[in-house]
């Protein structure tokens, strides 16, 4: 696994900010938006100059998609000790919602006065940063794709990921996501109006939208037969998974989250598992009016009001798109591991519409099985199950 | 594992193939360094209030999506899949511009929610109501052979009966001003039917849709069966002639077994090598096509190959226009579909006759 966020630059360090409770929203630093006294994010402290440092690469070279996916693809091969990717059958399956549009939006007119940043033209490709990432990672002659379903979208990646493997398509592949903020989404969401002024409060009734964040996160999943192969270390198996259409609003959930029962429905039947055997719920809670009231209805569905334990750790990183499906995932295998159950932060005022109240303090119990949600725009919907057994 | 077969076609490009009764007998020549799709009636498919506002891409997809979904005779599907390049760039491009005119002030979202790259998928969900699996895949040149290979691996796993699979592009000015400065089109326009004679770099840049229903189901309307997809990121021109035996033996086919060969060609003289080391190495004595002379190069060109290769499957016939040899099999059972952008991005798709 490896992931880079608004809370740490590694896995450690992010699991390490989860159990002290530190969160990582902030005023922005890196963009010069109009908007930056009425928003917060989740933004990543390291600037670009240093993050190509880190790669090797020139000053201005690639989008910051492209840099932040490249760092955390590294470190989740690197964990998985992988010493050739292209030893086995390998793929790579990334989501991302801007892709290179940090550039794109910075040299919108410049192109056409100079040639300087000509070599950013071809980054607004989606599929530019996960090429990048793979050439970074040395994968050739190999399946390689990037998904784009909004804030579902490295969920999906690690579906169907999945789906490879299970099929026998692929022996290995690393799945994830990575989304850079921009003045592109910044002045998206405020249009929409969903964008709190204020550190976002996941499950409160007075929330007041989302904090946007910055994030890559990766993970490499592998077969059975390569694991034993390997002799590797598991760290946690993708038990179940689920994607459904909401079919309802382009981008709001329907009021009962039909959409997310369905995923969770289908989740839980590719596990083989019922829902009482869900110990811990990593929600999606983006803390949007709308969001939390539409999954939490679904969850009430789905446990049948005995919902088991859980959070949403969108006030730690804010809301990173794309990425957020892939970064609560490693969050799900790091609680699966430590056997512990993140505190959803700032949360005060129980929501009116029905009796659910997130977990916000810190709980170390048995983990074996946890349920991450991921909803986006497009009325998509996904479910994954983590298991610490096969 | 099921048989997975192509059950209909819908298309919009730059040939009239929106009119599904025809099949290349009239064929537009274009002489330019871009090219845009023959519009149908959209009136006929979108109510005008709605279609005022909606991208391109959207409209473009509703026509060949619903085309596609009435030849098959369904209403619903288990799943949608669509391949996109750059989703609805126009809108993208919209909402930045006025982002950087207006100083981040005054923007309303209907630009900003039509850039989510999923934007066509979604909409063709509420259109029929679809609460199944909904993905969007927007890898370069192979964005629309992702979508497939889902929708294979699906129907053939038995996960689904139906899926609605597409790709679509549309052709907006910043994307083409900004690629005409990197080369990426042509600088001069060339004639379609001497495309490939062009002897310069770049492509000539277009737009289109296309949706296909896949079934694990053989109906009256099928054309074809889908038998495999294969992708790869990277790959030098010496080594696609092993590829690609690789891929015709995992699917118990040999070289002598593929009665045509349907090409990628774009006319770029930097990246149509390729073809010619494939058409060298393996298929010397195996009738050849071509179509980007007919549909221009996009992202998700090869839907048009797709399209291309399911009628002639079905109707047994190779029109002219599309002929790059003179070699004619004397039955059309295999077809193998090779396409590549700017030498990445490579894909292998197989259709046998059913």
């Amino acid at each position: 696994m490896g992931v880079i966020s608004a809370i740490g630059n590694n896995v450690r360090e992010n699991y390490g900010a989860l159990v002290a409770g530190r969160t990582g929203i902030s005023r922005i630093t890196h963009i010069d938006t109009v908007h930056k006294n009425d928003i917060m994010v989740g933004e990543i402290p390291t600037d670009n100059a240093k993050l190509e440092e880190q790669l090797g690469l020139p000053r201005d070279s690639w989008s910051r998609t492209a840099l932040l996916g490249a760092i955390a693809a590294q470190e989740a091969v690197h964990q998985a000790g992988i010493s050739d990717i292209n030893d086995a059958r390998t793929g790579l399956i990334s989501g991302t919602t801007v892709g290179g549009m940090d550039k794109s939006e910075q040299y919108f007119y410049d192109y056409f006065e100079n040639d300087r940043a000509w070599h950013h033209i071809n980054g607004l490709h989606a599929g530019d940063s996960t090429r990048k990432i793979a050439s970074k990672l040395g994968l050739e002659e190999s399946f390689a794709t990037t998904i784009s379903t909004a804030c579902s979208s490295a969920a999906n990646a690690i579906m169907l990921g999945a789906r490879m493997i299970k099929s026998g398509q692929l022996d290995r592949v690393v799945v994830g996501g990575t989304d850079s903020l921009s003045k592109f989404t910044i002045n998206g969401f405020k249009t929409l109006m969903i964008l709190s002024d204020t550190y976002n409060t996941p499950f409160d009734d007075k929330r007041k939208g989302l904090n946007l964040g910055e994030a890559a996160a990766y993970l490499v999943l592998e077969s059975p037969a390569l694991v034993e192969k390997e002799n590797r270390t598991v760290l946690g198996y993708i038990k179940g998974f689920g994607n459904a259409n909401d079919a309802f609003h382009q981008t709001a959930s329907s009021d009962n989250g039909d959409g997310a029962v369905l995923a969770m429905e289908k989740a839980l039947k590719i596990a083989g598992l019922t829902p009482d055997k869900v110990d811990y719920i990593n929600a999606h809670g983006t803390a949007t009016p709308n969001n939390d009231l539409s999954e939490g209805r679904a969850m009430l569905r789905i446990f049948d009001k005995k919902v088991p334990e859980f959070s949403s750790t969108k006030a730690y990183t804010g809301h990173t798109l794309a990425v957020a499906g892939a970064i609560e995932a490693i969050y799900s295998v790091l609680a699966l591991q430590n056997n512990v159950v993140y505190p959803n932060l700032n949360f005060k005022n129980p929501m009116q519409e029905f009796e659910l109240l997130p977990q916000t303090e810190l709980v170390r119990k048995e983990l074996n099985v946890v349920l991450s949600n991921s909803f986006g725009f497009g009325g998509n919907c996904t479910t994954l199950l983590f298991s610490k057994e096969v | 594992m099921s048989t997975v077969f192509i059950n209909s076609v819908g298309s919009v490009s730059a040939q009239k193939t929106f009119d599904g009764t025809t099949f290349l007998e009239e064929v537009a020549i274009y002489n330019d360094t871009v090219i845009r799709v023959i519009d149908p009636d959209y009136k006929s498919y979108i109510p005008p209030a709605a279609a005022r506002r909606m991208a391109k891409g959207i409209k473009m997809s509703t026509v060949s999506s619903n085309t596609a979904l009435k030849e098959a005779g369904l209403e619903r599907v288990d799943a949608i899949v669509v391949g996109t390049g750059l989703g609805c760039i126009g809108d993208s491009e919209k909402f930045v511009s006025a982002i950087i005119d207006n100083k981040e002030q005054f923007l309303t979202p209907t630009r900003f929610i039509q850039s989510s790259h999923n934007t066509v998928s979604g909409q063709i969900a509420m259109a029929i109501g679809c609460k199944g699996y909904n993905f969007t895949y927007v890898h370069s040149s192979i964005s629309f052979e992702s979508s497939l290979l889902d929708a294979l691996i699906q129907l053939k796993n038995g996960e689904a009966s139906n899926v609605l699979v597409g790709g679509v592009d549309e052709l907006v000015d910043h994307h083409v001003d900004t690629h005409r400065l990197i080369k990426h089109i042509k600088a001069e326009p060339v004639d379609s039917s001497q495309l490939l004679q062009s002897g310069t770099e770049g492509c000539v840049m277009a737009e289109g849709a296309h949706f296909f229903v896949l079934s694990n189901q053989k109906q009256t309307s099928t054309y074809a069966e889908l038998a495999g997809v294969r992708t790869f990121n990277t790959l030098s021109e010496n080594k696609i002639g092993e590829k690609v035996s690789v891929f015709l033996s995992e699917n118990g086919l040999t070289v002598g077994d593929i009665d045509l060969v349907i090409s990628g060609n774009n006319g770029d003289i930097a990246f149509d090598g390729y073809y010619q080391t494939l058409a060298d190495d393996l298929f010397g004595d195996t009738p050849q096509a071509y179509y980007k002379h007919l549909s221009g190069e996009f992202d998700t060109a090869s839907g048009f190959a797709l399209w291309l290769a399911a009628k002639i499957i079905k109707t047994q016939t190779v029109p002219d226009v599309v002929r790059l040899n003179h070699l004619q099999a004397p039955k059309l059972k295999n077809i193998l579909l090779y396409n590549q952008y700017r030498g990445e991005n490579h894909s292998l798709t197989l259709l046998r006759k059913c």
